[in-house]
């Protein structure tokens, strides 16, 4: 059957029309999962506000896995996938390779992530996303993560098989757009952490079956992260793609330097995911050779990556606002940009809360010395939470705003709820996180049912800021899953009851993009003319003296743990 | 235009370009430093008698 694409009549944008059904489906399962892991995050939170305490402790770590791993693995991948196969079908103007075999990762993921609930749901398996050896699941928890991830493989598999495609028919010139070259990243990631997962939950399904005797646990974390935090990494790669994207489609903007940004992505392949370390730092069995080199002097090759990415978006944006004649003062440009938009007002949210907040938290967390502050403490999923949450899932989102109009071709309902949105759930997202990172740092345990250790012989006396700090995290988290809920009722809403958009015609030729579109400009390569970026220089400053002065905080702090006299 | 098709595209280019070779360097370089040099240092640890 001849390959046909659809002409998007109000971006430009072609699509071949196979890998546009999967785009959408990949997109709606995530959105369904989102909603399943929000409402396990109000579980959540409802019990670790000490003052509501609303589950038992069996149903609190029911409801945690559920909530990590539909959250952590199964939303994102899912929008994953379709952000792969738009980077590659779309952005190059080529048909998707395989088709079929892209519709086996779709069945595959669902199948596995049902599964994978089942298990959870069922009351089996509530051995939490990081289900560390010796908690043993169900069979079917294992089976179900493994199905999920060997389909997540097999659509990496289907969009490097679409760059091949795309080379040998000649679509682009020269080298592939920078939003593809992003999510190659992320799919070379994904591979790696595919590959980890395999390597230790294929052994650890025979354990639970009774086939293998044991796990040891310290070999199963080490091999674990390597998939529990790499798939945190795709997030990273992902979403800086996104902002690129959402950078280019808002405002026709250029990367200040294209070799500069592909080189901090070629860091992001070489070193990103060794971060994984920072989970191990407090394992006495790995040595402080492999744990400094890992976590500090190459994880900094992928720090400097994202400071550079977190320096050329903005600055991107400067550029072109300038270019339009905003140039007055330092932050005309900012003033003036489209705040009421949900896809710019997210994606700059994201931004900035991945590197104030996750960003530097992360470097904190990945010194050996100073994680001994906070290691396990609710400062991780503070951390997280800001790197995840507000970063990749937030920047989810805001694409998804673009998305609606072009792929799914309905009009948004409800436009100044949709405006809204993003800063309900980046604003307290972000607060939430500050204050898991505060009540960590205080010493608050990361997954403990009960901080008051009750009915315990011997009573540990939290600081009342502790306590506060929680009840903070309870506010702020009801929030939040306002914020989310608000955002999957206006995605459902409108492709339900959004208005119909033309869809634009359907044909078996492949046009080159219309210039001065929103296809030229995210499919574009090149650099921006040289423009000064005064303003983004300032927040850049801004961002290192607030990472240095909290960085030597925690040294002092470190300092006062052990009295030396 | 005949010169630019003569001119040498940059190594870095090139190496920018080869995506297969990324994918090898993006699984090879976590996959010695983090995995097996974890794993190795695992197996160094002495058994309790």
């Amino acid at each position: 059957m001849a390959t046909t694409y659809r002409n998007c009549p109000r971006t430009g944008l072609q699509f071949d029309t196979e890998a546009e059904k999967l785009m959408r489906w990949n997109a709606v399962v995530g959105v369904v999962f989102l909603l399943i892991g929000g409402i396990m995050a109000l579980f959540v939170i409802l019990t670790r506000w000490p003052s509501v305490k609303l589950l038992p402790a069996d149903q609190f770590y029911l409801v945690l896995t559920a909530h990590g791993v539909d959250m952590l693995l199964v939303w994102i991948i899912f929008f994953e996938m379709a952000v792969l196969y738009f980077a590659s079908s779309t952005l190059l103007r080529c048909r998707l390779a395989t088709p079929k075999w892209a519709w086996v990762q779709f069945w595959l993921m669902i199948v596995g992530a049902v599964m994978g609930n089942y298990a959870v749901l069922s009351g089996e398996s509530s051995v939490m996303f990081t289900s560390y050896a010796p908690m043993q699941a169900s069979p079917f928890f294992y089976l179900g993560l493994i199905l999920f991830a060997v389909g997540a493989l097999i659509g990496c598999f289907v969009f490097l098989g679409t760059l091949v495609v795309a080379k040998a028919e000649k679509t682009y010139e020269g080298s592939i757009p920078l939003v593809t070259f992003g999510a190659l990243t992320a799919c070379i990631i994904a591979i790696f952490t595919i590959a980890s997962g395999a390597v230790i939950l294929i052994p650890t399904l025979l354990w639970s079956v009774g086939i293998i005797k044991e796990i040891d646990p310290l070999m199963y974390r080490v091999v674990w992260w390597g998939m529990g935090h790499s798939s945190q990494q795709i997030n990273v790669s992902a979403h800086v793609a996104i902002w690129y994207a959402i950078a280019a489609i808002a405002f026709g903007a250029k990367p200040l330097s294209e070799k500069v940004s592909r080189f901090a992505y070629f860091l992001y392949i070489l070193f990103l995911q060794l971060a994984c370390a920072h989970h191990l730092l407090s394992d006495p069995g790995l040595g402080s050779e492999w744990k400094v080199l890992n976590t500090s002097y190459f994880m900094y090759f992928a720090v400097m990556a994202s400071m550079i990415h977190g320096f050329t978006v903005p600055g991107a944006i400067e550029a072109a606002q300038r270019k339009r004649g905003y140039n007055n003062g330092l932050f005309e440009w900012l003033r003036k940009a489209p705040w009421g938009n949900p896809a710019f007002s997210g994606m700059f949210i994201s931004l900035v809360s991945f590197g104030f907040l996750g960003g530097i938290s992360g470097v904190v967390l990945g010194t050996e010395q100073l994680n001994m502050l906070m290691h396990n403490t609710f400062y991780v999923p503070g951390h997280f939470h800001a790197t995840v949450v507000s970063g990749t899932t937030l920047a989810f989102m805001a694409l998804t705003y673009f998305l609606v109009p072009v792929l799914f071709k309905r009009e948004l309902i409800l436009p100044k709820m949709c405006a809204l949105q993003p800063y309900v759930f980046g604003i307290s997202m972000g607060v939430l996180s500050l204050v898991m990172m505060g009540a960590g740092t205080l010493g608050v345990s990361r997954r403990h049912w009960d901080m008051a250790f009750s009915g315990a012989p011997f009573q540990y006396e939290w600081p009342g800021a502790a306590y506060l700090m929680m009840g903070l995290t309870g506010i702020f988290g009801v929030i939040a899953v306002v914020g989310g809920a608000m955002f999957c009722l206006l995605i459902v809403g409108s492709l339900l009851f959004g208005k119909k958009l033309d869809e634009g015609k359907v044909t078996t030729e492949r046009t080159p993009f219309p210039p001065n579109t929103v296809a030229a400009n995210v499919s574009s390569t090149g650099s921006a003319e040289h423009v000064a970026v005064p303003g983004t220089m300032v927040l850049a400053m801004l961002l290192l003296v607030s990472f240095v002065l909290y960085y030597f905080v925690n040294w002092k702090y470190l300092s006062e743990v052990w009295g030396l006299s | 235009m005949a010169d630019m098709q003569n001119e040498e595209i940059p190594f870095m280019q090139r190496v920018l370009d080869n995506h297969f070779l990324l994918l090898f360097l993006g699984i090879a370089v976590p996959t010695v430093l983090y995995i097996v040099w974890g794993i190795m240092e695992i197996i160094a640890i002495p058994i309790a008698k």
